[in-house]
């Protein structure tokens, strides 16, 4: 169970996230949405660290950290092996070929066994349905291939949590399915998973719980249905806003 | 004048194979260790006390780039011996020519390349840092496995010009009495009283040792751009 409470985060001054109380159940798929610049993505970086917080409680298995105080490189780094990261714009590894990219954090960080990684990297690569590109390197791949990487990436380190920062974002709608369709097998398959998206459809087909923050705030904390029929006028608005509902 | 040619070239590159080229190889390896510390150095986030290390290497980068390699020689070789400190060295230090040639090559490359390897390290994206971070590696490992392997492609090309500019430079070290190809082209000019000849045969030979590093350098960047050459752009 990852929990957070009372985090704060600013920017030069300017408050990014304030006083979040939250958790992201276990075996479950958490969305955090709400509109651009809300700090949907800082919370979710704050999460493995690439962004850190200035205070809070962070409750993480048997780590607990009191934010306001420096925090040792080995909890970082021990968070980090647990959590795993899928990008809005991939960030493979363009030097090495799509099985080394798969394989990198086991036989590095893991110190995994070679072939053992090798081979569970390459049924990973299947398993998103890029079994033939093991050999491949990221700049021969379409954006929704890469991703696809990306995310058996996170795989292979079997972490705790998957965090996914606006996954399909700079994706066509084609390319986009593709991705989707693999995110909600592994949902099925109780991997924790927290969803940056603006995708709403997909948000209500994948969460099992849905935060909206707006302006560094939680607006919304809870179930799924509630939130896509709710009669808040905010949250109104953005729903119908983000699909299109409002145009007809 | 054919004669004068025949004569001379194979005292000019024996002169190439036992003086200069040592030179430029030992010093280039030396500097770009020096570069890479240096840089590392530089980009380093550590606070406190580290500063200090910084402010050092930052030090040596401003001394190296802003004087002369020529004045540089001369301090080192004919300065230091007056350098007389009480208990340390009371005589001075007096190196022999080809010490001090490799001291100062190297201190000078490598004020020149660090900043080549600086810039490299950061025109990797932020991204790649923190994938790197996010499947658990230490800023060690994100360096060895993840940014320098991409910075060193890079930096093939600007290093290949430090490397190239340093064959030529050794002809420096002829004023610090080391007998390389220079200087052995200036002794049989002195005898035979052919300049013209002597010294575009010593500039030919100087181009032949840099147009072989130069094919060299296509082939490296040939090699550590294969993931790239592979579609050309597109995404990473």
């Amino acid at each position: 169970m990852l929990k957070l409470t009372s985090l704060n985060k600013t920017f030069s001054k300017q408050s990014a996230l304030t006083d979040i109380t939250t958790e992201f159940p276990e075996n479950q798929t958490t969305v955090l949405v709400g509109p651009s610049g809300a700090g949907k993505s800082t919370l979710l970086r704050s999460l493995n660290f690439l962004e850190r917080p200035e205070s809070g409680q962070y409750e993480f298995n048997e780590i607990n950290i009191d934010l306001s105080k420096p925090i040792a490189n080995k909890t970082i780094l021990s968070v980090r092996r647990q959590t795993e990261m899928v990008f809005q714009e991939y960030n493979l590894f363009p030097h090495l070929t799509v099985l080394k990219n798969v394989m990198e954090g086991p036989v590095q960080v893991l110190k995994q066994n070679k072939n053992k990684a090798r081979i569970e990297a390459l049924e990973l690569l299947k398993k998103v349905g890029l079994g033939d590109k093991a050999d491949s390197y990221p700049n021969q791949l379409s954006g929704g291939q890469a991703q696809r990487v990306a995310i058996a990436r996170s795989l292979a380190m079997h972490p705790d949590y998957i965090l996914l920062d606006e996954p399909t974002s700079a994706l066509d709608p084609e390319l986009e399915l593709e991705v989707l369709k693999v995110l909600l097998q592994i949902a099925k398959e109780k991997q924790s998973m927290i969803i940056v998206t603006h995708n709403l459809e997909f948000a209500r087909q994948v969460a099992d719980k849905v935060i909206f923050i707006e302006k560094g705030c939680i607006l919304y904390d809870g179930e799924v249905e509630p939130f896509f029929n709710s009669e808040n006028k905010r949250i109104k608005d953005f729903v119908s806003a983000m699909t299109f509902s409002s145009i007809a | 004048m054919w004669q004068i040619i025949t004569n001379s070239f194979p005292q000019l590159l024996a002169a190439g194979l036992k003086y200069t080229i040592p030179l430029t190889l030992i010093s280039f390896v030396l500097g770009l260790i020096l570069a890479l510390i240096t840089a590392l150095v530089r980009l380093s986030n550590q606070k406190g006390f580290f500063y200090i290390v910084k402010a050092i290497f930052r030090f040596y980068v401003w001394l190296f780039r802003s004087t002369p390699l020529l004045v540089q020689l001369f301090i080192v070789f004919f300065g230091l011996p007056y350098l007389k400190i009480k208990g340390i060295f009371p005589d001075g230090i007096k190196l022999e020519p080809m010490t001090a040639g490799i001291i100062t090559f190297s201190l000078n490359t490598g004020a020149y390349c660090s900043e080549t390897i600086r810039a490299s390290i950061l025109s990797i994206p932020e991204g790649q840092w923190e994938a790197a971070y996010s499947i658990g590696m230490t800023r060690a490992q994100a360096l060895r496995r993840i940014i320098l392997p991409q910075a060193l492609r890079v930096s093939l090309p600007p290093l290949s010009n430090s490397f190239i500019g340093l064959v030529k430079d050794t002809s420096l070290a002829a004023s610090i009495t080391i007998v390389e190809m220079f200087e052995v082209s200036q002794q049989i000019a002195a005898e035979n009283y052919q300049p013209l000849i002597m010294y575009s045969l010593v500039a030919l030979i100087y181009a032949i040792f840099c147009t072989v590093l130069s094919w060299l350098q296509g082939y490296l960047e040939k090699v550590t751009s294969r993931y790239i050459s592979a579609n050309g752009g597109g995404n990473v």
